[in-house]
């Protein structure tokens, strides 16, 4: 339970971080960050890198602000400072309802939302939050910046398109419109465990039929992503459970679920259409309902 | 093994000046290092909660941390909690509602209370079992620690009015 041997490096500038990891991710360097996936891995030398590139101390990193209608979380910004709403509107409700999810307290003073988008582990709540509202992920290394839309950014478990001497330097979210309806709904059998299916429901209406529609799932596949097949039977239709069901139905359907040895494929199809169903409810409750 | 760097730890107060590898966690580094046994060693991975230590006040997992990584930060252990033989309020509470039987989970969750009271006295209930979940406890129950917690906060509220 001991890590392997590395060399540890902390630049306090964005330019020395991106000259470390050009020379460095050739001879098995990383970026270390909130430590709270790569220590664990190291820790069973899952991972055993040679070098650390510790971004903690780097200046610049920690920007957590509104621009151009979106939000835009560095790659300094921990899990914890969205315990409380960063934005008004729905989005900041929606980001502290989240965070709750992931791990526990401890874990989330240090661990990175940047952090959980490279590590990219399928049932990682805020890739599920990045793929439903369509973020945009800005990489740069020496050679430059591009922005990678969430869509194309996940590639199966535990890997993106991120190149290895890239920084993840951003996440931006979208702003919400005030009158956005959303739910989320995970299962996990402890508190703080890895979710073993999530589903994240955003609604738009108009009168009283929903006029659009996003549902993201996660845990559930090799990548977290929106189902087309859900949000398509929605669209046009009044919210309810009948509309609610057969959206739920179509995004169980839809998948082709990850098997471990807790949750088999039939298993993963009921909690994809009970964790959907469930987040459609808590977007547009009946009624009188509680919640 | 890598090259040895040097590092000064500051617990409880008090400074460290340490040489060891990048790899050796913070966790390592107060019990093998410096000899503070208080802090505990479970899982080595996050899971558990016994080595929770205070960084700049916040409750962190000390095995998921490098000491090469905590130089400048002031890092609280359970050794520091009492000042001198006056315990504080949680470490009170633990006692008076009976949250300890085997005590190995106890440092961990002492600091994770203390931590958490510090930095949120407006907590509210739900949240507060939920930070307690955070922690593994195999001989309570839970009970009696959230009763211990509770109690302190109550202390906490009523000697802030
Ligand atoms: C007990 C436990 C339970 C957990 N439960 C959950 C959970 O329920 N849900 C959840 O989402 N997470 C969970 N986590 C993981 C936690 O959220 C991590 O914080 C997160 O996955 C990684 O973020 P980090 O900042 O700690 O990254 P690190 O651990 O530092 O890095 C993880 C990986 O990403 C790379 N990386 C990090 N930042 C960047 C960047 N900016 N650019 C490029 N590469 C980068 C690193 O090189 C490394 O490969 C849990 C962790 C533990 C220990
Ligand atoms: S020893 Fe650190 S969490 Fe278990
Ligand atoms: S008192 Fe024994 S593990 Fe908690």
């Amino acid at each position: 339970m001991k890590p392997a041997p590395f060399a540890y490096h902390r630049p306090t500038t964005l330019d020395a971080t991106l000259r470390l990891l050009a020379e460095l991710a050739p001879q098995e360097g990383r970026v270390l960050a909130g430590g709270q996936s790569l220590a664990p891995m190291m820790a069973f030398r899952l991972a055993r890198p040679a070098h650390l590139i510790d971004i903690n101390a780097v200046a610049g990193l920690n920007g957590l602000a509104v621009r151009e209608r979106g939000l835009r979380v560095g790659a300094g910004v921990r899990h914890a400072e969205f315990h409380r709403p960063v934005v008004d509107g729905p989005l900041g409700v929606m980001l502290a309802s989240i965070v709750r999810h992931i791990a526990h307290y401890p874990i989330r003073m240090r661990g990175t939302f940047c952090g959980s988008l490279a590590h990219a582990d399928p049932a990682a709540e805020w890739c599920v939050v990045a793929v439903t509202l369509d973020a945009e992920l800005v990489a740069v290394g020496i050679k430059g910046e591009r922005v990678i839309p969430a869509a194309g950014f996940f590639r199966g478990p535990m890997e993106t398109t991120l190149e290895p001497d890239e920084l993840l330097c951003e996440a931006r979210l979208p702003l919400l419109p005030d009158d956005t309806r959303f739910g989320f709904a995970e299962f996990s059998r402890r508190a703080g465990d890895y979710a073993q299916a999530m589903a994240l429901a955003v609604l738009h209406l108009e009168g009283t039929l929903i006029t659009a529609a996003r549902v993201g799932l996660g845990g559930v596949e090799a990548v977290p992503r929106r189902v087309a097949a859900a949000e398509t039977i929605l669209e046009g239709e009044v919210p309810g459970a009948e509309a609610f069901n057969a959206a739920a139905a179509a995004a169980a359907a839809a998948i082709e679920p990850l098997q471990d040895p807790q949750t088999d494929a039939q298993y993963r199809r009921e909690l994809t259409h009970a964790m959907v169903y469930r987040a459609l409810m808590r977007a547009c409750p009946p009624p009188g309902a509680q919640r | 093994m890598s090259e040895r760097v040097e590092v000064t730890l500051s617990i409880n107060g008090r400074d460290y000046p340490l040489r060891l590898e990048p790899r050796r966690t913070l966790l390592d580094a107060i019990r093998d290092e410096c000899g503070l046994t208080g802090t505990h060693m479970g899982c080595e991975h996050g899971v558990c909660g016994a080595c929770t230590v205070l960084l700049d006040g916040q409750p962190i997992r000390a095995c998921l941390m490098f000491a090469v990584q905590a130089e400048g930060a002031a890092i609280r252990t359970i050794e520091g909690l009492a000042a001198g033989d006056a315990l504080n309020p949680v470490q009170r509470a633990f006692i008076a509602h009976h949250g300890v039987q085997c005590g190995f989970c106890t440092p961990g969750f002492l600091m994770l209370a203390t931590g958490v009271l510090a930095r949120d006295p407006d907590i509210s209930d739900d949240e507060l079992r939920e930070v307690l979940s955070s922690n593994l406890c195999r001989c309570t129950g839970y009970q009696n620690i959230v009763t211990a917690v509770r109690a302190a906060l109550a202390e906490l509220r009523g000697g802030a009015a």
